[in-house]
């Protein structure tokens, strides 16, 4: 018993390092392009270790880069995090416990965690796949960020492809969550949704605008096999 | 970049992820709902792939993040491991970009 679930949580621990070196990568890019737009290491770290939530960082930072005004800045980035508050739904069910439980995974609630939490068929599975790919994510993404913003500008992150790494691995996050027809259509729709809103819409929006797609959900899912 | 500025979105973010995880928290759904909080992060993540892949800001645009991401498509699809994707995403993006 103890042998084959040791076994079958494999699956949770390979996949969740290797998000946790998709993060990394990404990690080193923010690094670079936050001391580049006049951040400094404190700060970047600062931004990685508090916000810790991957997207929103890099919106703020291009929109700065850009010379656009922190208020700007913050209202994309958090209008990008207010997924988290979605997702925080989501897999609340499966992390109960006492306020500062909950008070300290509220911080992990990010793309990653919740796709690998929803990704398990048990609510044990759930739990270790939360707090196992918090870990990874949480290490990486803010050595990472060390990484990036000692080396600054002297790591050319276009040139090595390093912006691909994020959509790489939410590729293989969303992979799991779409076996049913029904959550194919939801995520085709969600991708139609964002590019046709894209040049219209703040950047950021588009993003809440797909979820709003998932409200075919109300209507009650087709038994047929 | 301010450090209010890293303050305030520091605040916001944690607030956010309070609100969904603590605030309304496993508090229980009427059954119908749990059918769009479940497709939720499908669609934002399919969103999240085509932001990343396919703008630049407010503009769409078709570059080298194509081919990689492509990739990764395929790479997924056909259960290479996770790490071996990212790289090899990443080298088609720099090698497709080198030579454009």
């Amino acid at each position: 018993m103890n042998d084959s679930s040791t076994t079958n949580n494999r699956d949770i621990y390979g996949p969740a390092l290797a998000l946790g070196f998709a993060v990394f990568v990404f990690a080193i890019s923010f690094g670079v392009v936050c001391v580049s737009a006049g951040g400094s290491v404190p700060k970047a770290m600062a931004m990685s270790l508090l916000v810790f939530t991957g997207a929103s960082q890099f919106s703020a930072v291009s929109v700065i880069a850009a010379g656009g005004s922190a208020a700007s800045a913050v209202a994309g980035a958090l209008i990008l995090a207010s997924r988290n508050a979605i997702y925080g739904v989501a897999i609340a069910p499966w992390l109960t416990g006492r306020l500062p439980y909950r008070l300290a995974a509220a911080q992990f609630t990010i793309d990653e965690t919740t796709g690998m939490t929803l990704a398990q068929n048990t609510p044990p599975r759930r739990r270790l796949a939360f707090w196992v790919t918090a870990a990874s994510i949480y290490v990486f993404w803010n050595v990472g960020t060390l990484i990036g913003a000692l080396a600054g500008s002297s790591i050319d992150t276009q040139k090595y492809g390093l912006d691909v790494a994020f959509p790489a691995a939410f590729v293989a996050m969303v992979a799991p969550l779409v076996r049913s027809q029904r959550a194919k259509r939801v995520g085709f729709a969600g991708a139609v949704v964002c590019l046709v809103t894209t040049p219209f819409l703040p950047v950021g929006l588009p993003i809440i605008v797909a979820a709003l797609v998932a409200l075919v959900g109300l209507r009650p899912e087709p038994v047929a096999m | 970049m301010s450090w209010a500025l890293v303050i305030g979105l520091s605040a916001g973010a944690y607030l956010l992820k309070i609100l969904g995880l603590v605030v309304i928290g496993d508090r229980k759904f009427p059954p119908r709902y749990e059918g769009v909080i479940a497709l939720v992060p499908v669609a934002m993540l399919c969103a999240l792939i085509m932001k990343d892949t396919f703008t630049n800001g407010q503009d769409l645009a078709i570059d080298a993040r194509m081919a990689g991401v492509g990739l990764a498509v395929v790479g997924v699809w056909r259960r290479v491991p996770l790490w071996l994707v990212i790289v090899a995403s990443c080298a088609t993006t720099a090698l497709v970009r080198a030579a454009s």
